[in-house]
């Protein structure tokens, strides 16, 4: 059994993860943050320890500053629905996730502009070409930090730049990329960074959030929910400070055990070897395709440019039949389709027929690449033949 | 032996309290995550128990780190 959907969530997690939810849950249990007694202080330690650990990974300014939530997709709602109003103007490009898409699509009825740069087909994003679509009431950019589909890595240090040469915010998408490429939110001048727990990080489906820079005013971004926070109870308004003010409700405390115990599980092996193992595993997968006669290879075809993701088609075949094979007679789990992205499947040309995916992962071998490699050259002959 | 003398910082949130625990001792002051005395205030929530003594280095801490506290109070 190969697993290369790693792209989607990632499996297996390194054994602290279960470790870590599993103590949570047999031996702390309560509430974080209401409560005073033991139990709720030792949750509340949990959780921060969670905030820390995040905070140190991605070089954020405070772990106060680190806004738990469900996923990327709502911390992403959050900062663009919290933070554009009508008449406001955003830029982004055009490999982006639904989960940027549809609420920018959404807003763009409510009266927000939205500028979307085309990328190359090879999913590459000129940095001038994002500049020259700043106007004055631009407000934000907000990038995908590498491409679901291809794993193009865009030019976020550079965007970071623009943003500031314009007094505007950046807002990164970091669901392919926090924990498997290095990120220094305050380097790179990422204003608001999303991430999630259940890829890259390899902590519980479930955790994610957004992480808030110095130069973001929190109180310019509207809550997309209030409610209890354990904080300020005499009162019937908001709690304006950060995390509480986008807190609302009890947390997943036993995920957030688990995204802890997982992010410092990435700091101990660091990200750069993981990098360079994911890299290498890369390397090897994408030249063992391109030597095969009837695929195509999507995105750069270079390690160095993208991430452990790599997106291809076979001449003849359908990708949900080849994604159903590879599963059947291979046992290589992969995904196959518009991956939720059909602006990045316009750009590279695959829209609507989509293509198969493997997202590689940490815990992936050599072994396993040339097993995969081997089956799709095999099912390219056999596709060549008929 | 006389009964040692604590004063506690009150802050807004448990966040607040852990990441000031972490900054107290940091700078080697000695401390200690309680329920709120309910003497003191009626919230349900926790707060830091440090000595009386080292209340000045307690402020300056709290200065540095930016974190708005709802007072430091004698426990």
């Amino acid at each position: 059994m190969i697993y290369f959907d790693n792209a989607a969530t990632s499996w297996p997690k390194p054994p602290c993860v279960a470790e870590a939810m599993t103590h949570y849950m047999s031996e702390i249990g309560a509430s974080p943050g209401r409560s005073g007694h033991r139990l709720a202080i030792e949750a509340a330690r949990v959780v921060y320890g969670a905030r820390e650990a995040v905070a140190e990974l991605f070089h954020a300014p405070d772990p106060l500053r680190v806004v738990f939530g469900a996923n990327v997709t709502e911390a992403l709602n959050l900062a663009l629905n919290g933070l554009l109003r009508p008449g406001d103007h955003v830029v982004t490009g055009s490999l982006e996730h639904n989960s940027v898409m549809r609420p920018l699509r959404a807003l763009e009825r409510a009266g927000v502009g939205v500028t979307v740069v085309p990328c190359s087909k090879t999913g590459e994003l000129d940095p001038r070409d994002l500049e020259a679509a700043i106007r004055p009431n631009t407000r934000l950019i907000v990038l995908n930090h590498a491409s679901n589909v291809v794993g193009t890595l865009l030019p976020v240090p550079e965007a970071g730049a623009i943003a500031r040469r314009h007094g505007i915010l950046l807002l990164v998408d970091a669901a392919q990329t926090a924990g498997a490429y290095p990120i220094d939110m305050q380097a790179a001048g990422i204003d608001l960074l999303a991430f999630t727990g259940h890829k890259s990080l390899y902590g519980p489906m479930g955790t994610g959030g957004l992480i808030f820079g110095p130069r973001v005013d929190a109180s310019h971004l509207q809550p997309i929910k209030r409610g209890g926070t354990g904080s300020h109870s005499e009162h019937e308004e908001q709690p304006a400070f950060l995390p509480d003010l986008f807190e609302s409700g009890t947390p997943n405390a036993v995920g957030l055990a688990g995204l802890g115990a997982s992010t410092r599980w990435i700091m101990a092996q660091g990200v750069e070897q993981i990098r360079a193992h994911e890299a290498a595993l890369v390397g090897q997968l994408l030249a063992g395709l391109a030597a095969i006669p009837g695929i195509t290879v999507y995105g750069t075809g270079n390690a160095r440019l993208q991430t452990a993701t790599v997106s291809f088609n076979i001449a003849g075949l359908e990708p949900s039949e080849v994604g159903l094979r590879l599963d059947d007679e291979y046992g290589i789990m992969c995904r196959v389709g518009l991956h939720c992205s059909p602006a990045a499947h316009r750009t590279l040309g695959t829209f609507p027929g989509g293509a198969i995916r493997l997202g590689l992962g940490a815990f992936n071998t050599a072994a396993e690449v040339a097993a995969a490699v081997a089956a799709v050259a095999e099912m390219a002959a056999a596709a060549m033949e008929a | 032996m006389a009964g040692e003398s604590y004063a506690v910082i009150l802050v807004y949130s448990t966040s607040h309290a852990m990441r000031l625990e972490k900054l107290l001792a940091e700078r080697g002051i000695v401390c200690k995550m309680i329920p709120v005395p309910r003497h003191i205030s009626s919230d349900c929530g926790v707060c830091i128990r440090v000595m009386r003594d080292d209340r000045a280095a307690v402020r300056e801490v709290v200065a540095a780190s930016g974190i708005e506290i709802q007072g430091i109070a004698d426990a």
